[in-house]
């Protein structure tokens, strides 16, 4: 019984109810940095752990925290991580934490965490909330990595600061600036909503099979029936 | 003189060419919900615009003459957050007493705004920057007009675009929006060339 509802969690958070293509949720701070894919990998860690343990501290607190100030509260809880995340990117990576500027302060109003904190930590134990945000965390993270991946190799030819493709590559330069992020995102939401996501509308087609393409979990299928 | 100069140049920027949401990407979340009316839109682009400006200048004075004396600059994000959670608290209950309009209008976006990255953004960009406290205000004040243009922008886009057009069911939503949001920014990008102030 346990088992299965933590792996509903990590089912829902990963695949079916991601937090970036199905609620479009907290890409405002972490979408400015997904030009080159090593700071995005530090600013995902950074995310994942501030969202873990933030959900982890609120869902332990959750009967002392008084309801007229519990965003308060929770908003005082994710700066405190903030805090540690921001000093320690200072202290070991201070080129990826200058490069990074803001966007690792501004963690802080990504609305993911806040919307996990108060939809899923208020009302459930700390071990569950913990795992479920780890995985809201890790959901958002591949896709912005694999924007990142994307932008960083159409826009200067490279991966991982190595150039990868050769000099027949013309660099799309709009990639790396602005515009090329919102482009991105779109056709991606595009792609993944077009693709797995028909089930919500249009009641015809192949809702199941659309359903186990997006995240091919059989055991959690059987545990469901 | 110089300094005003400068001061004017930072507010132009943070309108037009290094404008806060398209640029920075701060503030997505907002904008991508509440860009469906003009009317509320301009409701929220007037809130954020006052917000701002304020924020960034108390935070501005908080960071130059508490936080730095006393050298607890790493301290900055929770006193950013309190003192815009603390602002915005405080302007809703004055706003509801003086006036029911303002209230009706304004009232319901306030506590929207104090999750709403762009705030926050606006002062962390301030100290990094180092401005001056003329510029600060100037930049404050130029982020949030810039923002509100952006949004009721959009909230246009998407009202002509909700009467007659078959946008793809993947695009529905915050696909389009998106969209829209990547040719605004190139539009923005055209401005790059008349001011180099970052």
């Amino acid at each position: 019984m346990k088992s299965y509802k933590f792996r509903q969690v990590i089912k829902e958070n990963v695949g079916i109810n991601n937090p970036v293509f199905v609620q479009i949720l907290g890409i405002c701070s972490t979408l400015a940095v997904t030009n080159v894919l090593k700071n995005t990998v530090v600013m995902c860690a950074g995310l994942v752990f501030v969202t873990g343990l933030s959900n982890l501290t609120v869902s332990i607190l959750r009967k002392y925290i008084p309801g007229r100030i519990r965003m308060m509260v929770e908003t005082l809880i994710i700066a405190a991580y903030v805090i540690i995340v921001d000093v320690v990117f200072k202290a070991f990576i201070p080129d990826i934490s200058r490069q990074l500027g803001p966007y690792v302060g501004l963690i802080i109003t990504n609305c993911i965490i806040m919307g996990r904190a108060e939809a899923f930590a208020l009302s459930n134990p700390p071990g569950l909330s913990l795992v479920d945000g780890l995985t809201s965390g890790l959901g958002y993270a591949y896709v912005l990595l694999i924007i990142a991946f994307l932008r960083e190799l159409l826009g200067s030819g490279s991966i991982w600061g190595f150039r990868v493709l050769g000099d027949w590559w013309t660099n799309w330069n709009i990639m790396i600036m602005a515009p090329g992020a919102f482009f991105m995102l779109a056709l991606f939401i595009w792609v993944v909503k077009g693709n797995f996501m028909k089930e919500k509308q249009g009641a015809s087609g192949a809702p199941q099979a659309a359903s186990a393409g997006s995240s091919p979990q059989p055991a959690s299928a059987g545990g469901k029936s | 003189m110089t300094e005003g100069l400068f001061a004017f140049g930072v507010f132009f920027a943070a309108i037009f060419t290094n404008n806060i949401l398209l640029t920075n990407y701060l503030g997505m979340c907002s904008f991508l919900a509440v860009s469906k009316e003009i009317k509320t839109s301009v409701g929220l682009g007037m809130a954020v615009i006052f917000v701002m400006t304020c924020t960034s200048v108390i935070n501005w004075l908080i960071y130059y003459y508490v936080l730095v004396p006393y050298d607890i600059v790493y301290l900055r994000f929770i006193a950013f957050i309190i003192v815009i959670a603390a602002f915005v608290q405080l302007v809703e209950l004055v706003i509801e007493r003086l006036s029911d309009a303002l209230y009706a209008a304004l009232g319901i976006f306030l506590p929207l705004i104090t999750v709403n990255c762009a705030i926050l953004g606006a002062s962390l960009f301030m100290v990094i920057r180092e401005y001056t406290f003329l510029s600060g205000l100037a930049y404050g004040a130029g982020s949030g007009i810039g923002w509100a243009i952006a949004i009721i922008a959009m909230a246009g886009i998407r009202t002509k675009l909700s009467i007659r057009s078959k946008v793809p069911f993947g695009l529905t939503g915050a696909g389009i929006t998106l969209v829209i949001a990547g040719i605004m920014a190139l539009a923005f990008m055209g401005f790059a060339g008349m001011i180099v102030i970052t």
